[in-house]
């Protein structure tokens, strides 16, 4: 516990600190990514689920806190709410299906359903289809206080985000999370213990799907627009990528991962086009290869020799 | 004469055309099936090698852009392209997979997904992500008159053809020694070892032959849709979706499925065109209802 307390409090020390050496947007966007990640390793690195659309949560998300704000004029909190409480249903009707099959049918039924979402978003009307919603105002926080400001939403953000953050490391010390490390470990045992296995997993489903709407729906308060790309598979990729680069199943691995691989996009995109595809595939195989364990996994293993 | 209000024409094209995408589900996860059968390992880049596939054709063509014109015609393309591919294949399965069989089968999946990033990302950085044309041969040009309809040739030879390799590949592993020796690998290796059969050849063997099988789907596709980077990954998502309805327990499952869900993709797009790029996967959310091991599945863990 005292290990995770400094560490979260250097997180809000570094956070609270961050906007005033670099960019707030690009440092929003990376922390709701961040969470994005923290919010997946909630399944696969806790649970042992390998949800391969993860993508759907953050995009429906996202449409729905932008079509809130924008045309039903919801402040940003409601907004917020609006794309989690979407994200759950969401999570709740995706993983009652995918649940019903293991290991790696579990992984293609979550990416084929996601990919009906993107589809879904690509025709309805009211997503804007090619061109997304645009032009998503930021509006005032609980109506009073004006998020105009890069520096005030940027600590909305964070603040957003520490509490998520909170909220999983508290679900995974929780006897609920030592049910879900069970059912990662074995499955049949965590059964015939007497464990409701399937509930278990929906809930962690759902609990995951809701905090990546949470994180779509701020990423869209941020950057005032959603688009396709946050709902599409290679999103749902990414997020694999990221938290496998940090570390599955350790609480800061996610971070850790997240903010390498955005930052490595935010700079390579301009300079090197599609290879920046060809050096994320290439970190994949390297990931699964050599370090499985991922950056803090290893320096956890080594510190403990 | 007209059913559901849409002249018989049209809608026996339509069928056509979902049964030319059809012969692409089953060749794609027949291959995936064979795959998954011997390596455990769901290939994530198969949709990567169908599209390489339909490269080799662009290439064997119409050379790099720099250089010569090679001017190989489709039918050496047919061939070459199963060839080159089968073979980086190999080089893939003994470079990387032949590391991962002892963990858990997710890994795999990841790590075919990081190849089939690097690949496509590849293609794109030299071909962009607009669409080459590569026209039919001359041979398979034109339409047939039938009586009912008139048959564009190439689709018709698509599959015709398509349907062929499948059920050869059915029979030699269903029907013949060489087969046996895949099913009994599939069951148990280290025994199938122990009589003193070569498994990991046969494994390296198995996974070239499962990506020739996507090579060769893709020159079949080439002269349909145009080729482009992204013409694998849109393909593999709803090959998922058809390995996930027919279960990955039967060979002959696999075809059938393949071939099935085409024809059904084809009847919604006349009837309410709309849904016909989600309608692979509301089927396979009622299949999950139903009947959650799949069609044609053993539950495999």
């Amino acid at each position: 516990m005292n290990r995770f307390a400094a560490g979260f409090v250097l997180l809000a020390l570094l956070g609270a600190a961050a906007p005033f050496v670099g960019y707030p947007v690009f440092l929003m966007n990376a922390l709701c990514l961040g969470l994005f990640a923290c919010a997946f390793n909630l399944l696969l690195g806790f649970t042992g689920l390998l949800s391969f659309g993860h993508a759907a949560f953050l995009g429906s998300a996202g449409y729905v806190a932008a079509y809130s704000m924008k045309f039903w004029g919801l402040t940003p909190e409601l907004g917020i709410l609006a794309g989690t409480a979407a994200s759950a249903v969401l999570g709740y009707l995706i993983g009652s299906l995918a649940i019903r099959r293991q290991g790696i049918y579990f992984a293609m039924i979550t990416l084929a359903l996601a990919q009906m979402v993107y589809f879904f978003c690509l025709q309805a009307k009211f997503t804007g289809g090619e061109d997304g919603l645009q032009g998503v105002p930021r509006g005032n926080l609980f109506g009073v206080i004006s998020l105009e400001n890069d520096l005030v939403l940027y600590y909305v953000v964070l603040a957003v985000f520490l509490g998520c953050f909170l909220l999983i490391y508290r679900t995974v010390h929780s006897p609920f999370g030592q049910v879900l490390k069970a059912i990662r470990e074995n499955e049949p045992r965590a059964l015939s213990l007497g464990y409701d296995v399937d509930k278990y997993k929906l809930l962690a489903f759902v609990l995951s799907a809701a905090l990546a709407g949470t994180a779509g729906a701020t990423k869209t308060l941020v950057l005032g627009f959603e688009t396709l790309t946050d709902v599409n598979w290679p999103m749902s990729g990414e997020v694999v990528l990221m938290t496998l680069l940090g570390g599955l199943g350790t609480i800061f691995g996610p971070l850790v991962g997240s903010s390498i691989i955005v930052t490595l996009q935010n700079q390579l995109a301009d300079r090197v086009g599609s290879w920046v595809q060809v050096i994320l595939g290439a970190i994949f195989v390297l990931c699964v290869l050599l370090f499985r364990r991922g950056i803090v996994g290893e320096l956890a293993a080594l510190f403990r020799k | 004469m007209e059913i559901f209000g849409i002249p018989l024409q049209a809608l026996l094209a339509q069928l056509l055309l979902g049964l030319v995408n059809g012969s692409f589900y089953a060749l794609l996860s027949l291959g995936l099936a064979v795959i998954f059968g011997l390596l455990n390992i769901i290939n994530f880049s198969h949709g990567a090698m169908y599209m390489m596939g339909a490269y080799v054709a662009y290439i064997a063509l119409s050379g790099f852009g720099v250089g010569p014109v090679f001017g190989l015609s489709y039918w050496w393309a047919l061939l070459l392209a199963p060839l080159v591919i089968g073979a980086f294949g190999m080089l893939i399965e003994r470079l990387f997979l032949q590391w991962l069989y002892k963990l858990d089968h997710l890994y795999g999946l990841l790590l075919t997904f990081g190849l089939a990033l690097i690949i496509e990302g590849v293609f794109r950085s030299q071909y962009g992500v607009s669409g080459q044309q590569y026209s039919a041969p001359e041979e398979l040009g034109g339409a047939t008159d039938i009586g009912f309809m008139v048959l564009p040739n190439y689709r018709a030879w698509v599959v015709l053809v398509s349907v062929v390799v499948c059920f050869s590949t059915w029979f030699v592993i269903e029907r013949t020694r060489l087969g046996a020796y895949l099913r009994a690998g599939t069951e148990n290796p280290q025994l199938v070892q122990a009589f003193g059969i070569n498994v990991p050849l046969m494994i390296t063997l198995t996974y070239g032959f499962g990506v020739a099988l996507a090579a060769f789907a893709g020159v079949l596709a080439a002269p349909i849709i145009q080729v482009s980077p992204l013409m694998g990954s849109d393909l593999i998502i709803v090959v998922f979706a058809v390995v996930v309805i027919g279960g990955m327990g039967s060979i002959l499952g696999s075809i059938v499925t393949g071939l099935a869900l085409g024809l059904i993709e084809g009847l919604t797009k006349v009837i309410y065109p709309e849904a016909s790029s989600i309608v692979v996967f509301v089927i396979m959310a009622i299949v999950l209802m139903v009947r959650p091991a799949g069609l044609f599945g053993r539950e495999a863990r």
